[in-house]
């Protein structure tokens, strides 16, 4: 039992530094560039079938895009030349993490104004809640009293 | 002022209502901005389908430049389309994306060839370099090789009603 488990982790750990997708395709010398493969075709997404990205997309497109990433990756260029590259193509869309713009601010700053909007929500309910109750007239009083009274007797 | 607060989540409501159904009567919205509009149409050094020379240039002149393959049943849809706006003098430079080059030849002998010539990318190089990512797609480029206008899908009449302004301005 001890040998398989043994067996098992060594297994585990002898997996070779290579990407999740086309693994088979895409072989890195260091587990660096084998993470920043694999964390590039997460952040990119696959202009064919908008829900997926680059890593999760058999598109024809994206098989494309992805030889492209890797293609530029061996030529020795940085995540931002390569994210440049895509967004000069298929524009800003291709990117799941959009530059902030006049486009994108309802995007960026949009739950900081429902979460403002909540704050001021939360404020204004509970001013109503904290007045303290008035005092009992002296009608009231007497009627309180006479309750009491009843209560008791 | 009580009562009138109960009304809130019928307004959200009504609000969020309106937001989706303008969402909703939206255009396609498979159909990306190509962020290529305004700038010059992508150097390339690639074989054409007639003849299997290299070129590296489109005309200096307004064209059409058409991305398809005979893998797209789209394409084969609007080609009638195309047949036409060449015979009215449009001219049209083809690119055959990540096609075979032997059936992108018996394709134009079957349905007539509309194109001036035909680019062949079988790699999908140049497709990638235009931000090509499905076939059919129609840029026009001016004669100074500037990208003016993109239109993603089937080239139609109704379509072509739209971008016949932006290629009369090229002229």
């Amino acid at each position: 039992m001890k040998l398989i488990s043994l067996l098992f982790s060594v297994l585990l750990f002898s997996l070779p530094a290579q990407a999740v997708v086309e693994g088979y395709k895409y072989q890195f010398d260091n587990e660096q560039d084998d993470e920043r493969f694999a964390a590039l075709v997460k952040d990119l997404r696959c202009p064919k079938c908008q829900n997926q990205d680059l890593a999760d997309s058999n598109a024809p497109v994206a098989s494309d895009m992805r030889e492209k990433v890797y293609d530029m990756m061996q030529a020795g260029k940085s995540d931002d030349e390569i994210v440049g590259y895509m967004v000069d193509r298929y524009g800003d869309f291709v990117h799941y993490t959009p530059p902030v713009s006049s486009q994108t601010y309802l995007l960026w700053f949009g739950p900081l104004l429902v979460f403002i909007f909540g704050l001021i929500v939360l404020i204004v309910i509970r001013r109503g809640q904290k007045q303290p109750p008035l005092p009992l007239s002296e009608e009231e009083q007497a009627r309180l009293q006479a309750l009491k009274n009843k209560a008791d007797s | 002022m009580k009562r009138l607060a109960l009304f809130v989540p019928l307004v959200i409501f009504i609000g969020m209502g309106i937001l989706f159904w303008i969402g909703l009567g939206k255009e396609d919205k498979s159909v990306l901005p190509s962020p290529l509009i305004g700038k010059a149409f992508p150097q390339f050094i690639l074989n054409t389908v007639e003849s299997g020379e290299s070129t590296n240039h489109l005309p200096q002149e307004p064209v059409l430049v058409n991305v398809w393959a005979t893998w797209c049943p789209t394409c084969k849809a609007e080609h009638q389309f195309l047949n036409k706006l060449a015979a009215e003098g449009i001219s049209i430079v083809g690119i055959n994306y990540k096609d075979d080059t032997f059936k992108a030849k018996q394709w134009l002998k079957a349905y007539g060839n509309p194109y001036l010539f035909n680019i062949s990318d079988p790699d999908g190089q140049l497709g990638l370099e235009l931000g090509v990512y499905g076939a059919p797609e129609t840029f026009l480029v001016d004669s100074q090789g500037i990208i003016r206008a993109k239109h993603v899908g089937d080239l139609n009449a109704d379509v072509w009603q739209k971008m016949a302004a932006d290629f009369e301005a090229m002229k």
